[in-house]
This record gives C-alpha cells, structure tokens and sequence, in this order.
C-alpha cells in the first residue's frame, strides 16, 4: 500500500502541492487526473524518492520512502515516463534489460536478452527490434520498449507517466490495453497519471484528481461520471468554464 | 555606492556558492571510487570517447605549435646570437607548458562540451531519473567513468602531444631553419629532465579531472530544455578552460618555484 500523508512540494515561491493525502490499496490501479502543471509529476516523483517533499510523509508498506535503502526500495518498483526516457546510446534489448545487467537483479547475458525479448514480445515488438537503437524507433514503438523495460524485472508497482501523451488513438488503445493487462496479470500495484479521460477508463480501478496542490477528489472510476464535483465534471468534460481557470 | 558594493557581494557570494556546489560535486563523485558496483565497461568506453578520439584534435595542436615555437624562438633568439637554444626550449616549452596546457584547452573544448550535452540531454529527458529508478546511481554510472577515463586518458594524451609538438619543431628546425637534424635531436634530448616531463603529466592528469568534472557538473546541472542544455554546454567549455589556466600557474608554481 501506498501512502501520501500532507504532502508539500515548493519549487522557489511556486507551491506544487499543498497538503496531499492519497492512498493506493495493493493490486490496485490509480489513476491521477489534473490540469497541466498541477504537481502530478511531483506527486509520483516523491514517490519515487525522485523528488523529495518539504513536508509530510510518504510510505510504501509501512516503509518511509525518504529512509528506505535505496536499491531494494527502487527495485519494487517499475516506471514508464512520459518521453520513454530510453537510453540513447544503448540498443533496444538492453535497454529493456538494463537493471537484469547490472546490479543485485544482475543474470548472464543471454539470459537478460531472451527476457528483454521475451517483454518485446510481450508488448506487441518483434524480436528483430532488438538489436536497433531508439532513436530508429517510432513514438508509439518507443513507448512499447519503455513499457517492456517497466516490467522487465517483474516489479511489484509501476507507474505510467503519461503513458499515451503523443499517440495516436489506436496506439493510444494498444497502450492502454496493454497497461491493464499486465497490471491485472501481474497482480501489481499501478499509479498512473494521465490527462486522457480514455486511458483513465480503460486503466483505472480508482481515480484522484489533483487540482491546487491537494486531492480534490477520489473515488472508484465508476463514481467518476456522477461524482457531483464541479471541478472533476469541468475535467472530464473538458469544459472551458467552471471553476478551473481555462488560463493558470 | 552601496548598490555597487551590493553588486559586489552578490558576485561574490554567488561565486563561493558555486565554488562549494562544485567542491560537493566532487565529493560526491569520489566517494563512489571505493564502493562497488563498478561499472567497468563504461569507463572503457569513455577512455576511448574521451582517450582515442581526441588524439586527432591534440595531436595536430601539438604539430602545428611546436612548429611555430621553433620559428618564433629561432626569430627571438637570433636577436642575441642564440639561436642555438631552438631544440632545447622546444622540448621544454612543449613538455612543461604548451603540450598539457594546449592538450586541455582542446580536450576542454572537445570533451567537456560533449559530456555537458550529452548528461544534458539525459537529463532533460528524463533519462537520469530513468537510471535512479532502475537502481542506478547517475554519479557512479555517468560522472565516475568519465572523471576516471578523463584523468587517466589525458596524460597520456599529453605525451603523446609532447612528441608530436617536438617532432613538429624538428622537422621545422631542420628543413626550415637549416639545423642539423642529428644535432637538433641531441640538443632536444640532453636538455630534457624527468621533472619536465612529470610535471607535464601531473598537469594532464589534472586538467583531465577538472574537464570531465565540469563537463559532468554543468550536465547534472543543466536546466530544462534546448536552451538549458546549451548553457550547459557552454558554462561547462569555459569553466573548464578558465580552471585549467588557473590550476596551470598553481602547478608550476608548485613545480618550479624556486
């Protein structure tokens, strides 16, 4: 289980978050909604220990994140960011397999590659993607060895920044699908954030929207559509009027 | 008036904060030399990246300078009838100064702008934070190899760029200004001392650490997109290039005070 407790994040005189509390149950799939620029990043970042918070505290099972020792914590966990974040220089099977190359998870190198193919294949990428650089690859494709390199180690959480930003609907739609089911088949706990309001339907099992630096609403994804909350209709309706400012 | 001593102290205090935030960097770089993991075939990687590739850069440096010292020194000394003294100070004024100062400045040039955009770049797209949460740490996968390589790869290069240096004033000496190419090699050889060329090296040594320490400071440092990365990468060539020169007088006077 996670757990943010009045979490504050200021960058100089900019106050990102401002009292966060939100709490992801084991096995499930949260999705954060919010405007640009509302401290979703952060959120997840603090989460990460990426980021550290000014105030308040976050735990994942119990453990503060800010005390934990540091390689076991990370390697419970798995991300997907929002540009892929692949490394350049490296060809698309070690960048699957980058952590089952080095460190505590570290296996022979035959072993990581057929892993890293086996998550290729897994995401919908031949094996001949393998051996290419990113940098040969498309959007959607980068995306897809981001998402094999998320769960190459079979984490227990992963977090999705993002995870459909730049693509196109159908890709969008493959993403998506993809994210739930390994989430579902993998049993892990997912933490997601996203403006798409398709990607939160198709991802989520809970949904918090974070406007002004604390949660202004949660619940089951079903309750979305009749939350009553002006500011998650505005949202999801994607209304230019209503109590969110159109310019922030 | 005290606008203008405001002024003064801002600069300053922004200077001694830098000069802090630089001295940490390093700290924090080295602390990471006796603790494992360690990722070796990085740090072969950019012995070749920072090593190999730039011979080319410093070695045409290295020719072309110790050319013209010979034609500059022959044209000096000829005004006190010592022209004589062209092999011997070739030799020295490449070895001593020229060969690590000239072979820093051009690595500086080549290297630490490379290694600025490059972590720059990582950065920026996340690709840092993409290490941290593979359990990477960025200063021992990024920063240690580069500073290690750096350190280890530019003496060499300086050695290298010395011979260079001193063969481009030989062959300067001997069809240009009429030495006698045996004569020209003896005077080169017996005017040379072991210090000359230790200090030499100590001085690649040094600069190599500071070019790949900055290049990798001004990268970790850099801010956010195209433009952040450019400042980067110029902040990183000129701090680079102004600490060489600084660590250069602070060596010699080390080296050869009396």
């Amino acid at each position: 289980m996670i757990t943010l407790d009045n979490v504050h994040k200021s960058f100089g005189s900019n106050a990102v978050l401002r009292g966060v509390n939100l709490t992801v149950e084991r096995g499930k799939s949260l999705v954060i909604i919010g405007g640009s620029g509302t401290g979703k990043s952060v959120a997840l970042k603090s989460v990460l220990g990426l980021v550290t918070p000014d105030q308040g505290t976050i735990t994942v099972d119990g453990q503060n994140v800010q005390s934990a020792e540091r390689e076991a914590f990370l390697a419970r966990f798995g991300m997907l960011f929002q540009g892929g974040a692949l490394f350049d220089s490296l060809p698309v099977w070690q960048n699957v397999a980058f952590r089952l190359l080095r460190g505590s998870l570290k296996r022979p190198k035959a072993e990581a590659r057929e892993i890293a193919i086996e998550k290729l294949r897994r995401v919908g990428l031949k094996p001949d993607v393998a051996d290419r650089l990113p940098a040969e690859l498309s959007g959607g494709m980068q995306k897809r060895v981001g998402l094999a390199r998320a769960i190459a180690a079979e984490p227990e959480i992963i977090f999705f920044d993002e995870p459909t930003t730049g693509l196109d609907p159908i890709m969008s739609g493959v993403i998506n699908d993809l994210i739930r089911e390994i989430v579902v088949e993998m049993g892990a706990t997912a933490m997601t954030i996203t403006h798409d309001m398709s990607s939160v339907r198709a991802i989520a099992d809970d949904v918090a929207m974070l406007h002004d630096g604390v949660i202004q609403w949660t619940g089951p994804v079903g309750d979305m559509d009749a939350s009553g909350d002006p500011y998650l209709d505005q949202f999801i309706h994607g209304r230019a009027h209503g109590p969110i400012a159109a310019i922030r | 008036m005290i606008r203008f001593l405001a002024l003064i102290g801002q600069s300053v205090l922004s200077m001694v904060g830098a000069i802090g935030r630089v001295a940490l960097f390093v700290v924090n770089t080295l602390r990471h030399i006796v603790a494992p993991p360690f990722y070796f075939r990085e740090f072969g990687i950019q012995l070749v990246q920072i090593g190999w590739l730039s011979l080319p850069v410093v070695g045409l440096t290295a020719f072309f300078t110790g050319g013209a010292l010979a034609l500059q020194i022959y044209a000096g000394g000829a005004r006190f009838n010592a022209e004589a003294v062209v092999p011997s100070i070739v030799a020295i004024g490449m070895v001593r100064e020229l060969g690590p100062v000239l072979g820093g400045l051009m690595v500086a040039a080549r290297v630490a702008s490379s290694i600025a955009a490059e972590i720059g770049t990582m950065k920026v797209t996340e690709q840092i934070d993409a290490l941290v949460t593979l359990s990477t740490n960025p200063m021992k996968y990024l920063t240690l190899p580069r500073v290690l390589a750096a350190t280890l790869a530019v003496p060499c290069l300086v050695a290298v760029g010395d011979a260079i240096g001193i063969f481009g004033g030989y062959l300067v000496g001997i069809n240009r200004l009429d030495f006698n190419a045996a004569a020209y090699l003896i005077n080169t050889v017996n005017f040379l001392e072991p210090s000359d060329i230790i200090s030499g090296l100590v001085k690649g040594a040094a600069f190599g650490f500071i070019v790949a320490t900055m290049g990798c400071y001004a990268g970790m440092n850099s801010g956010r997109g195209a433009q952040g990365v450019g400042r980067a990468t110029k902040s990183a060539v000129v701090s680079a290039s102004v600490m060489i020169l600084a660590a250069n007088y602070i060596l010699t006077e080390a080296f050869f005070s009396a």
